[in-house]
């Protein structure tokens, strides 16, 4: 089980020794053209987590490919690149410029307007355009998430991230008014991880791929609970903003979780909360 | 180099309507006067960033304002609990300047006493809102205190000083206005303090930029819009 950040809970180039700690590291969302993201105030924590409206700030396309990747390919972790757009077709332009990464389709950002494509229709789009490993990123605001989880798999994604945040306001404490400038943001944080475990649940039911589990993760149980529900690697986002050593206190409090079931590794816990319990004797009224 | 530990709280007293937060300093460097740390508020989410306000030995000091339920559940430590402090972060003030003089506001007043012990006590120049306030000023050497409705930028005696300031965000942009030299701190919604989580973002330069990164101290030149 591999632990990675969660795409933009992390700038590895600001904190390279965070990023070491990481089995992989997932980039902040790359987009064709530059964005500024969206105007301040652009954080604000509630009582169970936190809403961002970042807007996917970054610096393009281009300025990736030609400033930051080089950098980050010295910090010697493999690379994960989320990857977003605004059609199919500017997803995929941007999967045919990089080699050497696992790239991770940004399908489902709260904080922009939604692609115009279906999640499919772009997972067909990149697998056309790239014989690396793809990743689609999953909202669970669908009702039906294994609907669109099979619907990728067909359409060619090697694996899911579940799930990115869910769209949420908070309101200031004396004015009344949304503290975010752009009034919405996506919630994440402990608030999250029910969700997300339900998410989980219903895909690892209806795919065969594997899964990255994140949303709220803060522990070694919380990690030992997206494993019991199938993930196969697990994802630390708002936890990060805390305490940038969890993935080091994640990893060894997951070991000391798995020895306390009696549970060799992470792979003997995978999936268990699919199975029936052990039947015990009933005793029937007659 | 900045390191995260888990510290004891060895004192919190009041001063006006601010709490000095006394921590131990286990292994972390005090820093530069201007820079943060992260505070672990606890029973919240996200820690709080809050600029050193003295180094005492042995100790850290934070002056804290209980405007929200993270600066409450900070005001409220008790001696004896613990705490993630995690720092020093960001940008410090420049201290080889010739003539300084430190402006401030408020609540503003925190990384004050810090800055002027390593400056060697340069006048200070600062405003409250209330005599109840003003406590705070006996924290800060050779200051001249004003009361609302005076202001500190109508006593600034322009152009004859390097200005250092610390306050709330119109009183910096009139500072900005005055002496466009000054070394401003800033401050901005942080959820980390070390660059990843974007939420501090200020127009630096005519760009949005992570102010734990680039700041929280910077020259009144380089900031084009308002602080978030």
């Amino acid at each position: 089980m591999r632990i990675l950040n969660a795409s933009g809970c992390l700038d590895a180039l600001t904190a390279p020794d965070v990023a070491r700690s990481l089995d992989a590291f997932v980039t902040k969302t790359v987009t064709p053209l530059p964005r500024e993201g969206n105007l301040p105030v652009r954080i604000a924590e509630t009582g169970a987590g936190m809403l961002n409206s970042i807007g996917l700030a970054n610096s393009g396309r281009d300025r990736f490919l030609s400033e930051a990747l080089p950098q980050l390919r010295e910090l010697d972790v493999p690379l994960w690149v989320s990857v977003g757009g605004f059609d199919a077709g500017e997803y995929a332009e941007t999967c045919a410029a990089l080699d050497d990464v696992t790239i991770e389709l940004n399908l489902s950002c709260p904080n922009v307007e939604e692609a115009a494509d279906s999640a499919a229709a772009i997972v067909a789009a990149c697998r056309e355009a790239t014989e690396l490993p793809l990743y689609a990123k999953l909202s669970p605001a669908n009702w039906d998430i294994s609907e669109v989880a099979r619907a990728v798999e067909a359409a060619g994604a090697d694996g899911l991230s579940l799930v990115n945040t869910i769209r949420g306001l908070t309101l200031d404490e004396r004015s009344l008014r949304p503290v975010l400038g752009p009034k919405v943001g996506g919630y994440s944080g402990p608030a999250l991880k029910p969700i997300a475990l339900a998410a989980l649940f219903a895909c690892y039911a209806a795919v065969d791929i594997p899964i990255i589990g994140m949303g709220g993760i803060e522990s070694g149980r919380d990690a030992l609970e997206f494993v019991a529900a199938g993930a196969t690697d697990v994802a630390l986002g708002t936890v990060l903003f805390s305490d940038p050593e969890a993935p080091v206190r994640i990893r060894d409090e997951l070991g000391a979780e798995l020895s306390a079931l009696g549970l060799g590794s992470p792979n003997e816990a995978r999936g268990r909360a699919h199975e029936a319990l052990e039947p015990f004797s009933h005793t029937h009224r007659t | 180099m900045s390191r995260r530990e888990r510290l004891r709280v060895v004192g919190a007293d009041p001063v006006g309507p601010y709490t000095l937060i006394r921590i131990e300093r286990g292994g972390l460097d005090p820093g530069i006067p201007g820079q943060f740390f992260m505070l672990e508020a606890p029973g919240r989410p996200l820690p709080r960033p809050m600029s050193l306000c003295a180094a005492p030995a042995g100790e850290l000091s934070f002056l804290i304002d209980p405007i929200g339920p993270g600066t409450r559940a900070l005001c409220a430590l008790s001696p004896g609990e613990e705490i993630g402090v995690f720092g020093p972060l960001g940008n410090g003030y420049r201290l080889d300047v010739e003539r300084p003089l430190l402006v401030g506001g408020g609540i503003g007043v925190a990384p004050f006493p810090y800055l002027s012990e390593q400056m060697g006590a340069p006048p200070a120049l600062l405003g409250f809102r209330s005599e109840w306030h003003a406590e705070a000023a006996s924290l800060v050497p050779n200051a001249e205190v004003v009361l609302e409705p005076t202001y500190v930028t109508e006593r600034i005696p322009v152009g004859r000083h390097d200005v250092l300031a610390c306050g709330p965000e119109p009183m910096l942009h009139a500072v900005r206005e005055l002496e466009p030299d000054a070394q401003l701190a800033w401050e901005a919604p942080m959820a980390c303090g070390y660059g990843a989580c974007y939420g501090c973002a200020v127009e630096i330069d005519g760009e949005l930029r992570r102010l734990c990164v680039e700041g929280p101290v910077l020259n009144g030149r380089v900031l084009e819009g308002a602080a978030a």
